[in-house]
């Protein structure tokens, strides 16, 4: 527990301390976006990896926090910081209602379930157009305030996005190696046996679903307070598998893991600049090629490939 | 009046709902020979008929023999596909499964964007496109094509599956893999064999389809989700109750799109796969089973 505490303040610190190493707007603005995105990769971690629940529609769940933000805040001009929990609540208990009939299914059934459950919400986004404003999208979203400050430029959403971000890491940390965690992990690897130890595995599943909708949806208020534009094109199918890619691509049930995918599949298309329309086969190229020869992600397969080299150097010394 | 347009939604909902009939069947012959829920399907869709245009625009070849080698080409992606993701796989666990699929899908649509574009194509109609006259509707004679291609397929489905060695090889495996095995068949042939058949079926569908609604490297992701949803209103199997969810769910979109209102046409497919995946898991027609659930 010390050594998580540690790692985790090493990680804060660093984190905190990037915007003083690297200068210019436009590398801030893409930090902005990967810790939103570590949040979301968190948020399906938990379901995915700790709970062993897939959800093809969690695009749908960040769409619906950005979109009630959006449409409280200008529409019915509240407060962001009023607007942003109400979003959590309705998203929070929808998830929570569907997640009793959503999660009896199992593997490619709960697959598919959840990706209906996206693309009706984005088809919903785009219909609705009195409320979102339609394809079209809704803009004069506010910019958020504390006290006198006006988060408005890159290095302050930056600060802003990465406490949050913070924030929800070492709660997951902390619910990861609790009761709770090991309830869910036992959930994953056998759900007749998690349940014959008395884990209420049906109820802990929703539970935890509807965090992960939570979570979700506060990475959408943030999202949309810090862009001031929201379209539906930002919550479609797309999306939703982007983010299995950052999971799977970091690690099953690692939050740093979350963190790597999530760092590592948003600066991609930066570094990438000339192929803007080819991202899209590396992200399915990465899929495939991580599933079959790095199953654990990231955070297993690099350390497993340094002890590889290294015994192999090893006993090509001996030899 | 009202009643003409009624019938002339239900045409045209049939014959939408006979290429999702197929794409559905491609489906369920993955899934019942492997339990695997091939996420690509769609994508096969989309090869046939943007192959059938290559063949018929860039090798001049005609018609009769553009469908046969467009239908070849996605066979063999469709071998590739299984010999190279699916069988090295590992820890074949359902989210691998579903994530490779996912990969393999993604791939696939990137590289046919490589290939072809992202502009819409338009492949012409088999036999011209003169509308024909039933009672106060009109259908066009790719309609007609497009339902008796699909009848066909399923009768050689039917006879493949009933009457030949290989086809009651299959049936045995998706009954009991192992017990399969024990008796001699060759369990991983029969998988690969499967996506050969069911990446031919998609391609059918998508040429059949692509004169009818253009044709572009995305198209496969909705056509293949609305096959999926078809094959679970069959109850995931290959025959008779898949064609039916098929044309229910071609029938109903057309009618809500008609009657309702177009731009949620595609939510409703969605609606009903939620509720009969709610309600009734296996399948409109089928018994309790709780595979799945």
């Amino acid at each position: 527990m010390t050594r998580d505490l540690l790692l985790f303040a090493c990680f804060s610190l660093l984190i905190m301390l990037a915007p003083q190493l690297f200068t210019g707007g436009y590398l801030m603005n893409v930090l902005v976006f990967v810790g939103i995105n570590t949040m979301l990769a968190i948020a399906l971690n938990l379901l995915l990896g700790y709970a062993g629940q897939i959800s093809l529609g969690h695009a749908g769940f960040f769409g619906l926090g950005a979109y009630l933000s959006g449409i409280l805040t200008t529409t019915f001009s509240l407060n962001p910081w009023g607007a942003m929990p109400i979003a959590a609540l309705v998203v929070g208990c929808l998830a929570y209602l569907i997640g009793f009939p959503i999660l009896k299914l199992k593997g490619h059934y709960l697959a598919m379930a959840t990706l209906g459950l996206g693309v009706i919400i984005y088809i919903v986004f785009n219909e609705t157009v009195n409320l979102t404003g339609g394809p079209s999208g809704l803009s004069g979203i506010p910019n958020l305030r504390l006290g006198g400050i006006v988060f408005d430029s890159d290095v302050k959403n930056y600060y802003l996005i990465w406490v949050v971000t913070l924030m929800v890491m070492l709660f997951s940390i902390n619910l990861a190696n609790s009761r709770i965690g090991r309830a869910l992990r036992a959930v994953h690897d056998s759900d007749v046996a998690a349940q014959v130890l008395g884990v209420n595995s049906r109820l802990l599943k929703v539970q935890i679903f509807a965090l992960s909708a939570i979570i979700s949806s506060l990475a959408g208020s943030f999202y949309a307070h810090t862009m001031t534009f929201i379209s539906p094109a930002s919550f479609g199918f797309n999306f939703s598998i982007e983010l299995l890619t950052m999971v799977v691509i970091g690690g099953l049930g690692s939050i740093y893991g979350s963190f790597l995918g999530a760092a590592l599949l948003t600066l991609l298309p930066e570094i990438l600049r000339g192929a803007n329309d080819y991202d899209i086969i590396i992200y399915g190229a990465l899929l495939v090629l991580m599933v079959m020869f790095m199953p654990g992600g990231l955070v297993r397969g690099i350390p497993a490939l340094y002890r590889k080299i290294v015994t192999r150097r090893g006993e090509a010394g001996h030899a | 009046m009202q009643f003409d347009q009624i019938l002339q939604y239900i045409l045209s909902g049939l014959s939408t709902g006979a290429i999702y009939a197929l794409i559905g069947i491609g489906f369920s012959i993955i899934y019942n020979a492997t339990g695997i829920i091939n996420f690509a399907q769609g994508e096969f869709v989309m090869l046939g008929g943007l192959l059938t245009l290559s063949s018929l625009e860039l090798l001049k070849l005609p018609l009769w023999a553009a469908i046969p080698s467009a239908i070849a080409v996605s066979t063999v992606v469709g071998f590739l596909f299984e010999r190279l993701a699916i069988r090295p796989l590992k820890q074949p666990t359902p989210i691998n499964l579903v994530i490779i699929t996912i990969g393999g899908s993604i791939l696939i649509r990137g590289l046919a964007m490589l290939v072809w574009g992202k502009d819409t194509h338009s492949i012409p109609p088999f036999s011209g496109d003169t509308p024909i006259a039933i009672g106060g509707a009109t259908i066009l004679p790719q309609h007609l094509w497009i339902l008796a291609i699909t009848l066909i397929i399923i009768v050689i489905n039917k006879v493949y599956f009933y009457h030949t060695i290989s086809g009651k090889a299959m049936r045995a495996c998706s009954y009991n893999r192992r017990a399969a095995g024990l008796v001699g068949i060759d369990v991983r042939r029969m998988v690969l064999f499967s996506f050969v058949i069911s990446s031919a079926m998609g391609a059918i569908a998508g040429i059949i389809v692509a004169p009818l609604t253009m044709t572009a490297y995305d198209v496969g992701v909705m056509l293949g989700l609305k096959g999926f949803c078809a094959a679970i209103i069959g109850g995931m199997s290959s025959g008779i109750s898949t064609v039916i969810g098929g044309l229910i769910l071609g029938i109903l979109e057309s009618l809500g799109a008609g009657l309702i209102s177009s731009g949620y046409k595609d939510a409703i497919a969605f609606i009903i796969l939620l509720l009969i995946l709610f309600i009734r898991p296996q399948g409109l027609f089928g018994k309790a089973n709780s595979e799945r659930v």
